[in-house]
């Protein structure tokens, strides 16, 4: 009701960068985690997993085929910082100032929304570039770029909202890390590490069907300059449904908490 | 002058329970616009749950809420665009400045830019925090964490303030900085519901308090008046001789004996009804008084009478 929603929402996400900047503790862990095992995955694992893709396979062509999972990586561990940081706010008296004031519900959850996506821009755009150190040549034309953007920004939202919910969700701050953290588990156990024919049957056919893998394939396809409509039409479907449901279950963890 | 406006609180019937623990118990009361008033109650009687049902902070399991002559759950908004809030704990960000926090105040109240400088740096200078005005709020005192959530509330100009023991914690000097804002905010007009563990703050500042206790209002009134529901008051007469005082102790059998310095003491409620009589029967009886003085109870007998025993042993909280 209120026709503000906008610039309250903006101030909102001020103050969450204002957060980030004054507290990074939250934020670094969030931008090394995924460049960390990045390196871990090419330089120990590397070597092996790229001959098991297939015929003239190695680091090179494995730096290539993780670079995906790894972004995904970023924005998981993301969800983590997010529930957290969404977990303390609201011990901080400060929310219930803002339940006081004429301002509308959903901004204080916004700005959380907004300044996640920031972090997750930040850490996606680190690990990207040591991945392209690394030797990463990818082969998008301009517009695929752009679809590249456009994607993981359409992710990290719809990843950030599923957040602010978990954080919600938790009872203390101590347990709002737990709920994000089968969402770091799902890249692992997608097409984004190994190749989904190498696995046993029933891990395989989760692999299939979970969200993580018609996105990674998009990304990846759009990274080698050809992607398949139906991935990228699976993934746009995943990506919007778990927005909408973050948004939904954010929305009406708030104003429960708020009646107490 | 404030009879046109309609009150600024008005409760009927006002319940609430956690569970099986009923923490108000039908409490009804109605604040005038423009006059402070103060809620008084041993620690756990329910101000903080009264002063939440009516920020719009929790609801209530029944009764009638009106706060600035809109209802407290179906306009919400409207009454939330009226009113500010300084709650018993603190409700600043820690993680910005004072100045910082101020500008956030704000932003979320849509005041344009010039007129946001001004007025914060009008609060600053107000609350005496011109100095600590760039440094991050966790680093604040409680008394200084006290003042800048108050400038903070101030900001959205409300014209109903909550205050939830303003004054906990803080120290003698940011106390009597509290108090003058208080006062001045009152003569500006403003409506305060004030609660707080100082009963001489509330006979300072307030022009009605209640107390509540068991989950209902068991006092209500002036603090004058409040102070003669409970003994403790007295009329004390000085004689001029120990022939005056053994006179006047035969007179009134019920005083109290000072052979030291020949005076006699009286229990009274010390109105002038009392007081007249105490005077006309020294007269009559030819007795040589040579002053006469009255002691009222003073809010914490009436708050020590009225509240239960029992509750008052509880730890601060
Ligand atoms: N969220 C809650 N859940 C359960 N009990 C509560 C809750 N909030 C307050 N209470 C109880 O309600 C009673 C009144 O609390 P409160 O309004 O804070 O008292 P006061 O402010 O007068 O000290 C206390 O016994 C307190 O323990
Ligand atoms: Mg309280």
């Amino acid at each position: 009701m209120s026709t503000h929603v906008v610039a309250d929402s903006a101030t909102m996400f001020r103050r969450n960068l204002l957060h980030m900047i004054r507290y990074p503790a939250v934020t670094i862990p969030v931008v090394f985690t995924p460049i960390v095992l990045l390196l871990l995955f090419v330089y120990v694992f590397g070597g092996t997993l790229g001959a098991g893709l297939g015929a003239g396979g190695g680091r090179a062509e494995y730096l290539a085929y993780i670079t995906p999972a790894i972004l995904l990586l970023a924005n998981t561990a993301n969800a983590q910082g997010i529930a957290i940081s969404v977990a303390t706010d609201m011990t901080e008296g400060i929310i219930a100032r803002f339940r006081t004031m004429p301002i509308s519900r959903s901004s204080v959850l916004a700005g959380h929304v907004f300044g996640g996506l920031v972090q997750s821009l930040i850490a996606m755009a680190a690990s990207l570039v040591v991945s392209l150190l690394l030797g990463f040549r990818p082969q998008a034309s301009g517009a695929g770029w752009i679809g590249l953007l456009a994607l993981l920004v359409l992710i990290s939202f719809a990843i950030s909202w599923l957040s602010v919910a978990f954080g919600l969700a938790a009872r203390s701050v101590e347990s709002a890390s737990n709920l994000p953290m089968l969402l770091l588990l799902l890249p692992v156990l997608s097409s984004g590490f190994v190749p989904v024919d190498s696995m046993p049957s029933g891990l395989k056919w989760f692999a299939e069907y979970q969200p993580f893998t018609p996105i990674i394939e998009s990304i990846r396809g759009l990274f080698a300059g050809h992607v398949e409509t139906s991935d990228l039409l699976a993934a746009l479907i995943w990506i919007v449904a778990t927005a909408v449901l973050g948004y939904m279950w954010a929305r009406s963890l708030f104003q429960r908490r708020a009646l107490r | 002058m404030t009879s046109t406006l309609a009150p600024a609180i008005e409760l009927a019937g006002l319940r609430k329970s956690y569970g099986e623990h009923v923490v108000l118990d039908g409490v009804d009361l109605t604040v005038p616009a423009g006059t402070v008033f103060a809620l008084l109650g041993p620690n756990g009687a329910g101000k903080t749950t009264t002063v939440n049902i009516l920020s719009t902070l929790i609801r209530a399991d029944a009764g009638e809420v009106r706060v600035a002559g809109h209802d407290v759950v179906r306009e919400a908004d409207a009454v939330r665009g009226k009113i500010g809030v300084t709650g018993q704990f603190s409700a600043v960000d820690n993680l910005m400045t004072g100045e910082e926090n101020l500008h956030l105040m704000a932003r979320l109240h849509h005041l344009p830019k010039d007129q946001a400088k001004a007025k914060v740096d009008d609060l600053l200078e107000r609350f005496d925090l011109v100095e600590a005005a760039a440094k991050t709020a966790a680093t604040y005192s409680g008394g200084m964490r006290r003042r800048l959530d108050l400038a903070m509330t101030l900001l959205g100009t409300p014209s109903l303030i909550f205050l939830d023991e303003p004054t906990t914690g803080v120290d003698p000097r940011g106390r009597l900085i509290i108090w003058d804002i208080v006062k001045g905010l009152v003569a500006d007009g403003v409506s305060i519901f004030l609660t707080t563990q100082y009963l001489e703050e509330a006979d300072k500042l307030a022009n009605r308090v209640a107390v509540l206790n068991g989950g209902k209002i068991v006092a209500d009134g002036t603090p004058n008046e409040l102070k003669r529901l409970v003994p403790g008051g007295a009329i004390h007469l000085e004689l001029a001789d120990v022939a005056a005082l053994e006179a006047a102790a035969m007179l009134f059998p019920e005083g109290v004996r000072g052979d030291d310095d020949l005076s006699l003491r009286l229990p009274s409620d010390g109105g002038i009804v009392a007081l007249r009589r105490v005077l006309d029967s020294v007269e009559q009886a030819g007795i040589e008084a040579t002053s006469i003085s009255v002691t009222t109870p003073d809010l914490d007998d009436v708050f020590l009478a009225l509240t239960d025993p029992s509750a008052r042993k509880e730890p601060v909280r």
